[in-house]
């Protein structure tokens, strides 16, 4: 009963921690870019907060505020030739940053090797977490409906015209960048210390393509959609049992769909504002 | 020793620089980053090892029909994905997120289909002995790999070069309307082209899974990496480029492997795209004017 009890809360932590990692893909993506790396910062940010939880038993406040730190300045090193170039080359640059640190995990003994890092304590709730998420989601929302929102969707009809008008275009592809790589690493951070474990196989491409599919499937209208996506697509797999074996599958499947069926939807529509 | 290395380095330099020259190729042509390129690599391998253990073939019609499979298998996924995204012009980063979801959703299926355990190639059809050239330990199949490699690049130039359909090939990567203007049937020649890449790809695959004997699932994921590294280095759609970064990436892992650390040889190609995309985002040998995408 104790383990029924414990899989639906962390069923139910786990839909604001992927609510936060699907705002952090919409944060890129309104920009019209697109960021491979979500899962690799994630990861980032879960294993610099266990770390300092674990080794310097640094407070839980000081710990997420790292977590989002670190890995943002991960995402300006990778990331940052790429903000004068088109969004292609940001998915071309991230793309691989989950394998080289899953390897690199694996190969250092101080992050706990192949075996992960266990017995990280439990210092988050649901409080906590959704308290964040809301915090996030009002944030974004008032950002969109703002000048900034205005921007973002000029940028991502037309770059060069963006431009012309005085819009500081690599600024906000890298204050974007900072903003999704430093909510992705929150999100890791949370995750970790509400599963108490983390291993270096967590954080890779599957992921990435899952996170995706949370924005994908909300639309990048309005920062509600992804969060709206990620909360359907984290449950649907435990609603229907039968399509947790194929949840990579679905993902896939979800991510050709909508982007065939609703091409515009995805992507290049005008940003209709919610009321 | 030294010269040992430089030759295996040659083997890996030569498989990488066939998998990236498709890939550029259906850059340059189609102008899209085609993310199913790994699912065509790992399919080509799967095609050739169910021709050998299915249906007993010898290795050459094996490699044969997966390097079709493999084409083909580009031919059905354009047609369903790709196309309906040209025809409505939708921006350039949807086709890449299509292929996206596309590579998981085939690399899950696979994997149902096949299992998610590396599977291998009977031993009896790797071939003889390794021979000893002076200081040299070479395995009949490494030449045989070389030389497959060396033989598609050298056909693949001379089409593109030289053929009226690689006329039709440079002026569609140039400027596709002007191209149909000109009486150039485009579909026609976009389709033969992703046929092509992708039988490159499956080319590659099933020469790394005879390498290092292993096929399995997800083996595209990794050359996916090393395919974006050599076509940043070698600058997106050039050709030329892709073949000297490809060779160029084979040294450089082979020497980390051999001479720092082998857990290193994974991060090379990563470390070079972003040491690329700092230093020279349009590539080795980007002309001075002009802009690329």
């Amino acid at each position: 009963m104790d383990d029924l009890l414990w899989a639906y809360q962390s069923l139910f932590y786990s839909l604001g921690t992927n609510a936060i990692l699907a705002l952090s893909m919409f944060s890129v993506l309104q920009l019209g870019q697109l960021s491979l790396g979500q899962a690799a910062f994630m990861g980032i940010g879960a294993y610099a907060g266990s770390l300092l939880t674990l080794k310097l038993g640094l407070p839980f406040p000081l710990v997420l505020v790292a977590a989002a730190a670190v890995p943002a300045l991960a995402a300006l090193v990778v990331g940052g030739p790429t903000l004068r170039l088109s969004g292609v080359h940001l998915a071309i640059a991230t793309i691989g940053l989950g394998e080289v640190l899953r390897v690199l995990y694996i190969n250092t003994d101080w992050v706990g090797g192949a075996l992960g890092l266990s017995g990280i304590p439990r210092r988050t709730g649901g409080s906590t977490i959704f308290g964040l998420l809301a915090v996030l989601l009002v944030g974004f929302v008032l950002a969109t409906r703002s000048k900034i929102g205005r921007a973002c969707e000029a940028i991502r009809e037309d770059e060069d015209a963006a431009r012309v008008m005085g819009i500081d275009v690599t600024a906000y592809k890298m204050t974007a960048l900072v903003v999704s790589a430093g909510l992705a690493g929150l999100a890791g951070a949370l995750n970790a210390h509400f599963t108490s474990f983390i291993s270096p196989g967590e954080y890779g491409f599957e992921t990435a393509v899952s996170i995706l599919s949370y924005a994908i499937l909300g639309g990048v209208a309005t920062p509600v959609g992804p969060v709206v996506g990620a909360f359907v697509l984290t449950l649907l797999p435990e609603v229907l049992r039968p399509l947790h074996d194929f949840r990579m599958v679905f993902n896939g499947l979800i991510i050709v769909l909508v982007v065939i069926f609703l091409p515009k939807g995805v992507l290049g529509f005008r940003a209709r504002r919610t009321g | 020793m030294l010269l040992q290395q430089i030759f295996n380095a040659l083997v890996l330099g030569s498989v990488y620089a066939l998998f990236a020259l498709g890939f550029t190729l259906t850059f340059g042509v189609l102008k899209v980053i085609n993310l199913l390129y790994g699912f065509y690599f790992a399919a080509g391998a799967f095609g050739a090892l169910v021709a050998v253990q299915g249906l007993g073939l010898g290795l050459w019609p094996a490699a044969a029909l997966g390097v079709v499979v493999a084409g083909l298998a580009a031919v059905v996924c354009d047609s369903l994905v790709l196309t309906p995204l040209r025809r409505a012009h939708a921006p350039e980063l949807s086709s890449l997120i299509v292929t996206l979801g596309g590579v998981l959703l085939m690399n899950s299926l696979m994997q149902m289909a096949f299992g998610a355990e590396v599977r291998r190639f009977p031993v009896s059809l790797l071939g003889q002995e390794p021979m000893r050239l002076g200081p040299l330990v070479v395995a009949p199949l490494q030449v045989v790999i070389v030389a497959t490699a060396l033989v598609l690049v050298a056909a693949l130039f001379l089409v593109i070069e030289r053929t009226r359909l690689g006329a039709a090939i440079r002026a569609i990567a140039e400027r596709p309307d002007t191209a149909a203007l000109m009486g150039v049937d485009v579909t026609r020649v976009v389709t033969l082209v992703s046929f092509v890449s992708a039988a490159l790809a499956g080319a590659a695959g099933i020469l790394i899974g005879l390498n290092f004997n292993a096929v399995h699932p997800y083996m595209g994921e990794p050359m996916m990496l090393r395919g974006f590294a050599v076509i940043i280095i070698g600058g997106l759609g050039d050709i030329r480029g892709a073949l000297v970064a490809g060779l160029g990436l084979g040294f450089l892992e082979v020497m980390t492997a051999g001479y720092v650390s082998s857990n290193l040889k994974e991060a090379v190609a990563f470390s070079a795209l972003i040491l690329a995309l700092w230093l020279r985002p349009s590539g080795l040998f980007a002309r001075a004017s002009g802009r690329r995408a």
